[in-house]
């Protein structure tokens, strides 16, 4: 069975909402107009208004909204039409979802989801494309994934409302419609996939290529492509969460490939190819790395609008497998 | 009956002046008020003495609001409110001792000494936050749950008249408006959002109008049966009537600093505040109240009082008493336990706690 990664959005959320009374959706136009990118279709007609809501435009509203109602005892998913616009909110996940628990030495629980397309999307200029993985991942008190395909959105979404704590769900808009199988047990309404743990999506050898969301996509084509050539053997680990961070999945690969690049779409100054250098740094597989490790990452520019300059600004299958080549000639302590 | 000067309306009948009160519940009001009154005197003290640390914002001469407020509600009703939370922590069932406690930074505070000042919290008090505004919608989603599962509360939301101003609070109107939500929303207007007076910081400063669609009632907030003549009528208008949301502005004074940082004198005079103690003090108001109506006697009143200090006292030495946190509490809370991450990092790599 193929499905989009849109309906397994859907379709997780249907699953969530049947199960449990207590979890419902809000957001601009997740009702009557079916979600901005279609995420919540049907679900209005299913589960009815006083479950799917549809806002005013007004996110730092809606987000400490929906946190109160988490306060006081249930399950909202907050979507975010997209992630560029909850920057008017990030105060309330940040200040009032991630930290309350804490803060109150236990004594208040925020169960909540925050949702909605982030990363870049294509020509719709800086405003709208851009990742906020590491603003989020850093984040003590949040718990923050990000799918790449089909079967990753379904487990990962469902996961994050099951979960008591506050989750964000950074799903990308260049995904939705894409098609990918799905497995018999991805199916079930039991599915969920683990927050924290990665999947390596293709085992290898000689070099380990971190991703995660879209650029997943873009690591593995890279891989096949160097192994069709001969080239090298790449093995290509998919985060799946970013916080927490599966360093242990990571370690474990570098252990046996020594040679480690990381892919991502945000930016490299702070992000999330910058944290695991440093993680790798301070464990023990630095010690088995006959090479430094590389971050391919977006560009240090607001995304420009013209496509020729957009293409410029992420990461892709060439850019990747570029990199990867040039690691493999490279040797810790040589001179070139 | 209290007088006519203490409601102004804006798209509503004023509450009634007739006021019927048991003489237990005026007793009660009263205990409260100067046990309240002393409490926040004691975090003075222990500020003072370098005891507490950061922040501490003092509710003396609000305690109307409070205390008020209180005694019209049930515990199914929910309060929030921001930073200046100590006295409704009290009202909502913290007991003294942990409130002080929890200034001290002790294990034996109400949030395990992990919240201080600001960050206290009841089974239907949900504190206490320190982004100025931001409780306010989070308010109203308190109100959307008691829609939402159908319980016949309501949620009183306070933000100062500081608070005002921020664009969350609109936010919060308009959707407790629309969704006519069990929502009232209290603007405790103490007149200075820290140094800030309120001419200085509000285009319109009857705060009680700002909610444009939403009713409300100006409150005289130093007479405790205003406040809760106030507060029973805004439970019936959201949850009886269910009527949807009320605007509640208490009009108060605070006689401290905004916080222990500030001496409260550079935007206001000694005289102003001297003036407010002598002619409206609410504790005062209530006392003479009381004793006018033969409610108790002189030496009753100096029975509570004294029985208030003792009460204080008391729960400042079992805080005292009480130690800090156990270290191991430090990783505690980030998480729902069960539900952790596999490990938190500390300072270095080998400081760090594993979950599992």
């Amino acid at each position: 069975v193929e499905m989009t990664v849109r309906d397994a959005l859907n379709a997780a959320l249907d699953e969530e909402m049947a199960a449990d009374e207590k979890v419902y959706l809000l957001g601009e136009e997740v009702g009557q107009y079916n979600g901005a990118y279609k995420v919540s279709k049907g679900l209005l007609d299913k589960f009815g208004p006083k479950r799917v809501i549809d806002t005013p435009i007004t996110e730092s509203g809606i987000c400490g909204l929906a946190v109160g109602s988490a306060f006081a005892g249930l399950k909202p998913v907050c979507e975010f039409m997209t992630w560029n616009f909850a920057m008017q909110a990030i105060d309330q996940i940040v200040n009032s979802a991630a930290k309350t628990h804490y803060m109150s030495g236990g004594n208040v629980d925020c169960p909540i989801t925050f949702r909605g397309p982030n990363g870049a999307a294509a020509g719709v200029a800086a405003q709208h494309s851009q990742c906020f993985a590491a603003w989020y991942g850093s984040v003590p008190g949040l718990k923050v994934v990000s799918p790449w395909n089909s079967e990753d959105a379904k487990g990962l979404l469902k996961a994050a409302i099951r979960d008591p704590n506050p989750v964000v769900v950074l799903e990308n808009e260049l995904m939705y419609g894409v098609s990918f199988p799905m497995s018999e047990a991805s199916l079930s309404k039991d599915f969920v996939v683990e927050i924290g743990k990665a999947k390596i999506e293709k085992e290898g050898t000689d070099v380990t290529i971190v991703a995660h969301s879209r650029s997943v996509g873009f690591a593995l084509e890279a891989a096949y492509l160097l192994e069709k050539e001969g080239i090298c053997s790449a093995e290509v680990i998919n985060l799946r969460s970013i916080r927490p961070l599966d360093t242990e999945t990571i370690i474990k690969s570098v252990k046996k490939t020594n040679r480690l690049v990381t892919v991502e779409g945000g930016w490299p100054q702070y992000g999330v190819g910058s944290e695991i250098c440093a993680q790798i740094m301070e464990s023990e597989a630095f010690d088995h790395l006959d090479a430094p490790v590389v971050r391919v990452t977006g560009a240090d520019v607001p995304t420009p609008y013209a496509q020729n300059l957009e293409a410029f600004a992420f990461p892709d299958t060439e850019v990747i497998a570029r990199v990867v080549k040039r690691t493999l000639n490279k040797q810790i302590g040589a001179s070139n | 009956r209290i007088p006519p000067e203490s409601f102004q309306t804006f798209k509503c009948e004023a509450p009634s002046l007739d006021v019927k009160v048991k003489k237990e519940d005026l007793l009660s009001m009263y205990k409260s008020m100067v046990a309240m009154r002393r409490m926040e005197m004691a975090a003075d003290g222990l500020y003072k003495a370098k005891l507490i640390r950061g922040f501490c914002h003092l509710c003396t001469g609000q305690e109307a609001v409070g205390v008020g407020m209180e005694a019209a509600l049930s515990e199914h009703d929910k309060v929030i409110t921001a930073y200046r939370s100590h006295g409704f922590t009290y009202m909502r069932g913290g007991t003294i001792s942990s409130i002080l406690g929890e200034l001290l930074g002790r294990k034996t505070g109400i949030s395990g000494g992990k919240g201080g000042s600001m960050h206290m919290f009841t089974s239907n008090f949900f504190g206490g936050n320190g982004i100025v505004g931001a409780q306010v919608p989070i308010g109203a989603g308190i109100a959307f749950t008691q829609k939402y599962l159908g319980n016949k509360a309501a949620t009183f939301i306070f933000y100062g008249d500081g608070a005002a101003n921020q664009g969350q609070v609109f936010e919060a109107f308009n959707m407790a408006k629309l969704w006519n939500l069990p929502a009232v929303f209290v603007c405790e207007n103490n007149k200075y959002g820290m140094g800030t007076s309120a001419s200085r910081s509000s285009a319109n400063t009857a705060y009680y109008t700002r909610g444009d669609y939403i009713p409300g009632i100006k409150v005289n907030g130093m007479d405790v049966l205003a406040v809760n003549q106030a507060v029973s009528y805004a439970k019936d208008w959201t949850v009886s009537a269910e009527k949807g949301p009320l605007v509640l502005e208490m009009e108060t004074y605070r006689y401290s600093g905004h916080s222990m940082s500030d001496p409260g004198i550079t935007y206001r005079s000694r005289e102003e505040i001297q003036d407010v103690r002598a002619a409206n003090d609410p504790v005062s108001g209530l006392k003479e109240c009381l004793l006018e109506n033969k409610v108790v006697s002189e030496d009753e009143i100096k029975s509570m009082d004294k029985s208030a200090r003792a009460r204080v006292d008391k729960a400042m030495e079992e805080a005292k008493a009480s130690p800090q946190p156990d270290i191991e509490e430090f990783w505690t809370h980030v998480y729902k336990k069960g539900y952790e991450v596999p490990f938190l990092r500390g300072r270095e790599p080998e400081e760090f706690h594993r979950y599992r």
